[in-house]
């Protein structure tokens, strides 16, 4: 096991952060803590890279206890935290040079590792960090925590505030570093990255809601799934909320997400009572679930 | 940042060294003459020759003299007396009055000093002439003391004040420089990115710490050329040892400036704390105010200033020439702050919240 999370619980003041999370991660595995702003996910982050004692319960990375053997454990991870966290007066280079030089490394050692990454942001290294663009920003920090080579890999919402190509490439590049080894664990709030991890941990209040791979994830979703569309976004929100035979009515992109309590829904039905609200141009087909849904599902 | 470091500091001292003085000059004088004889204006002449006092007006009435120095126009009234010569002539005494403008304490107590010394003189010749008018042979004898002021001769307030000040500049730049460097760290973010790294607490505090050691020396060298050119303050004593000296002052600075880092989470906090140690420890360092004259529980107080004694050892070594084992009190003290102080601020210091 790579990480290995037993009965983890914290709170801080009142507020409780961690109730009772256990999971396992696999050597060489992809995982991500899926969940939204203020569910925990950072604090379960600092608890596994030693930077904050859980209240109760245990938890090893590499097979080193979080507390007992914290100094092992600083030196076989990576982690990059959710804030752009290097030195902003120091150029690029100079960065990196610096977080080689913390883990008596140097960048020629270990530059295999990052070489796909850092021949990106090459051209720009005599550059500080505190002017490079968002995207460069976090293959910068990626590199920084790749630097010594380390076994487990801690990514706290490493594409928030990052645009959509430079995401992508960004999930490419932590398919690559899987493929060589490295364990991953990565927390985002954003539903479709999810289906790129191998394994995932829906998260929410400090609980876990599910564990399982993208896939029997969304097998777990319990009913039919349907995509509404019509000419009027609002009312038609509004109206559907107001359906008596409504189970769950979310917004997804130009359509509503509509689930129906009954088992043998009638489609018919719904059209003639969205009709009867003025609302034209309806559409009502089945679809398929997204992780999104079953977390909206989970989290009701 | 590193020239606004180095240039403000000194403009400070150059500023602060030539306006803090606590010479009162250009006193507003003015006098009631109720006599009018030749006495009485020979005392008005002395007042006029003395380069402390602006003899500004005379009043013909109390009146007018108390609703002047109400406005503020004048400082002192010194009122004569009528029949001064006649009773100084004949009975030998007599009683002049004089009022102080005291809203500024300490300056209305120099005036004091310095009317009595005016007076004093005066009664001197006085009393000569008298002899000589009334034919008696037997002067007599008073006792006159002369003072003669060690170290520095001329009561030269820059010579006094120069090395103080330049103890105070290095003090508070180092000490909110160090103070506020880490907890930037916090803000920033770096630090977090730093404690899962496996550098070791000493490295990281050393590393932290060292620049601001320099940057101390670099002051301090730059204040005390400033002082020589400039001032022209004597320094008898070792320059070795003043550095020697200031090298382990600046370990207490900056361990402190480290301890109040370890418990503040923004820049803003940890300015103020500084400022309030700064503040406390400036005024109760005996720069500003002799240590002596204060109260019994504050002067044990200064025992914890760590400016105390740099300001001490500053002012024996460059004035006076004191030698290692002169300075040796201060010293030990000042090292024993700076292991308690480097203690706690590694002792606080935690990687792991």
């Amino acid at each position: 096991m790579s990480i290995s999370v037993q009965h983890i619980s914290k709170s801080f003041d009142k507020v409780t952060a961690l109730k009772d999370i256990s999971f396992k991660v696999k050597e060489g595995e992809l995982f991500g803590l899926i969940g939204p702003d203020g569910a925990g996910k950072t604090t379960l982050f600092r608890v596994l890279t030693t930077l904050l004692f859980a209240d109760e319960g245990t938890a090893t990375v590499a097979d080193f206890d979080v507390v007992e053997d914290y100094k092992s454990i600083r030196n076989s991870v990576g982690y990059m935290p959710g804030k752009f966290s290097l030195y902003q007066d120091l150029t690029v280079e100079e960065n990196l040079t610096f977080f080689a030089t913390i883990f008596g490394t140097t960048i020629e050692e270990n530059y295999d590792l990052i070489k796909e990454i850092y021949v990106q942001i090459e051209p720009f290294k005599d550059r500080r960090a505190g002017d490079l663009s968002g995207g460069m920003k976090q293959k910068l920090a990626l590199s920084c925590a790749l630097i010594h080579k380390p076994k487990v890999l801690f990514l706290d919402e490493p594409t928030t505030g990052v645009d959509p190509v430079s995401r992508k490439e960004f999930w490419e590049m932590l398919k690559r570093l899987q493929k060589k080894g490295i364990t991953i664990l990565v927390s985002t709030p954003y539903m479709d990255e999810a289906a790129l991890c191998d394994r995932i941990a829906l998260i929410q209040d400090g609980e876990i809601l599910e564990i399982d791979t993208p896939n029997d994830i969304i097998k777990t979703f319990p009913k039919k799934l349907y995509n509404i569309s019509a000419n009027n976004m609002y009312q038609l929100i509004k109206n559907l909320n107001a359906y008596k035979h409504q189970y769950s009515v979310y917004p997804f992109g130009e359509f509503v997400h509509y689930t129906d309590q009954r088992n043998d829904f009638k489609k018919e039905e719904l059209i003639n009572y969205l009709k009867e609200n003025n609302l034209k141009n309806i559409t009502i087909t089945e679809t398929a679930p997204t992780i999104e849904d079953v977390f909206m599902e989970l989290a009701k | 940042m590193l020239p606004i470091i180095f240039v403000l500091p000194l403009l400070q001292l150059v500023i602060l060294s030539n306006a803090a003085t606590f010479e009162v000059k250009n006193i507003k004088f003015s006098y009631l003459d109720n006599d009018r004889t030749s006495f009485s204006r020979a005392l008005i002449d002395k007042f006029e020759a003395s380069e402390y006092f602006n003899v500004l007006a005379h009043f013909n009435s109390e009146k007018e003299a108390s609703a002047a120095m109400l406005k503020g126009n004048i400082d002192v009234i010194l009122e004569i007396p009528q029949y001064f010569e006649r009773d100084l002539l004949k009975e030998k005494k007599t009683n002049l009055s004089v009022t102080i403008n005291a809203i500024d304490g300490a300056a209305a107590g120099v005036e004091n000093v310095y009317i009595n010394q005016i007076v004093q003189s005066f009664n001197k010749n006085a009393t000569s002439e008298l002899a000589m008018i009334n034919g008696v042979t037997a002067i007599p004898k008073t006792i006159d003391s002369i003072p003669s002021f060690w170290y520095n001769e001329t009561l030269n307030y820059k010579t006094y004040m120069v090395p103080g000040i330049l103890v105070l500049l290095v003090t508070m730049i180092t000490l909110f420089l160090s103070g506020m460097n880490i907890v930037r760290e916090k803000e920033i973010g770096t630090l977090e990115q730093i404690n899962v790294t496996p550098i070791k607490k000493y490295q990281f505090i050393i590393g932290k710490l060292f620049p601001f050691w320099i940057i101390g020396f670099g002051l301090l060298t730059i204040g005390l050329i400033l002082g020589k050119v400039i001032f022209d303050v004597p320094m008898v004593g070792s320059i070795l040892l003043i550095y020697f000296y200031t090298g382990i002052f600046l370990l207490v600075i900056l361990g402190m400036g480290f301890f109040i880092s370890n418990f503040t989470e923004t820049q803003q906090q940890a300015m103020f704390i500084a400022w309030f140690f700064v503040v406390i420890f400036i005024l109760m360092s005996g720069l500003f105010t002799p240590i002596e004259s204060m109260p019994m529980w504050a002067q044990q107080l200064t025992e914890l200033n760590p400016i105390k004694y740099f300001v001490e050892v500053m002012r024996m070594v460059m004035l006076k020439g004191s030698s290692l084992s002169d300075i040796l009190p201060q010293l030990l003290k000042t090292l024993a702050y700076a292991i308690v102080m480097n203690g706690l601020a590694v002792w606080s210091y935690r990687k792991t919240s």
